[in-house]
């Protein structure tokens, strides 16, 4: 029988991560943030390395609350368009060269979003990753959790509700 | 004293860094209400497609203008922090026009405040984003 040849890894990981950064630098706001996100297979995790102008208390100091729930809510959307992208990354349609030209495709829009905080931010990097409870073809229910030293304790976590883009073209 | 509350509750919010960063500007405080606008910047897009602005901005501006108000409230000893907020989001907020806040801190207890904010671009009528939120109540004041 006739397998397909796997293709060479180094093609798979540059056509992954290309669509991953004109997904992510592509949007305006992320970058004002400095949030960059890092990938494992289809895994991601966002990470937001600290800076000045993330301190919401500047007495403790601490990282502002709303710098925390739109981190959280940056991870939930590029997660979710990253799983919805992802078989059309993967069989080669998605066009990544239209979307490092501005040409984003239509992400899932935020219904609401609710931040759960559990102990303040402190002045260092955190990283988040979402997991997609539900997706459906208009509705998605996304959670989210993000840490800075250890793993096991969140400083902040957030479930949120989004409506999906049509995706027939 | 809620005239001394209004002045400090309006110079904590006036040096918060995120807040200056997002060009946050405090336009009125008092009894447990607090209105802060955002003017538009390209730099706060969401959606490059329409120039819309992202929904993380609005939170930040809802959690800050939300904080204001239970800061500024009468029976408030003095700081605060987010326990939990929740954003609706109605509708993407025209691109070029300045998001306006009000928060409401409409109860209070020696511990928690309840919070309500809506969110508005020049289309007062129709609200972009509403809030509702629960506050921590910190720092006792000397009376």
């Amino acid at each position: 029988m006739s397998r397909k040849r796997p293709e060479p890894v180094q093609i798979v990981k540059q056509r992954r991560d290309d669509a991953l950064a004109s997904l992510v630098h592509g949007v305006p706001y992320i970058k004002w943030l400095g949030i960059e996100f890092d990938r494992r297979g289809d895994e991601l995790t966002a990470i937001l390395p600290f800076a000045d102008k993330l301190i919401g208390n500047p007495f403790l100091p601490a990282i502002h609350g709303g710098v925390t729930a739109a981190f959280l809510e940056v991870t939930a959307i590029i997660g979710l368009s990253w799983a919805m992208l992802w078989d059309e990354i993967e069989d080669g349609r998605f066009d990544t060269e239209a979307l490092a030209q501005g040409q984003m495709p239509r992400l899932p829009k935020t219904i609401d979003f609710t931040v759960d905080y559990l102990r303040s931010g402190l002045p260092r990097d955190a990283y988040a990753r979402a997991q997609i409870n539900r997706s459906g073809r208009r509705y998605a229910s996304v959670h989210v959790e993000a840490w800075q030293d250890n793993r096991d304790r969140a400083f902040a976590q957030a479930t949120g509700h989004f409506l999906m883009p049509d995706r027939d073209r | 004293m809620t005239d001394r509350h209004a002045k400090m509750a309006e110079q904590f919010i006036s040096n918060i860094p995120h807040a200056q960063a997002l060009g946050m500007k405090l336009t009125a405080i008092g009894q447990g209400q607090a209105t802060i606008k955002m003017e538009y910047n390209e730099q706060f897009i969401g959606d490059p497609q329409t120039g819309v602005i992202h929904g993380g901005a609005v939170s930040a501006l809802m959690d800050t203008c939300c904080g204001a108000a239970v800061m500024s409230h009468p029976s408030s000893p003095g700081g605060t922090a987010t326990i939990d907020l929740r954003i609706d989001y109605m509708r993407a907020a025209t691109p070029g026009e300045a998001i306006t806040t009000t928060a409401h801190c409409y109860h209070i207890t020696r511990s928690v405040a309840f919070v309500r904010a809506t969110a508005t671009d020049n289309d007062t009528d129709r609200p972009v984003a509403t809030a509702t939120g629960a506050f921590t109540v910190e720092g006792r004041r000397s009376k």
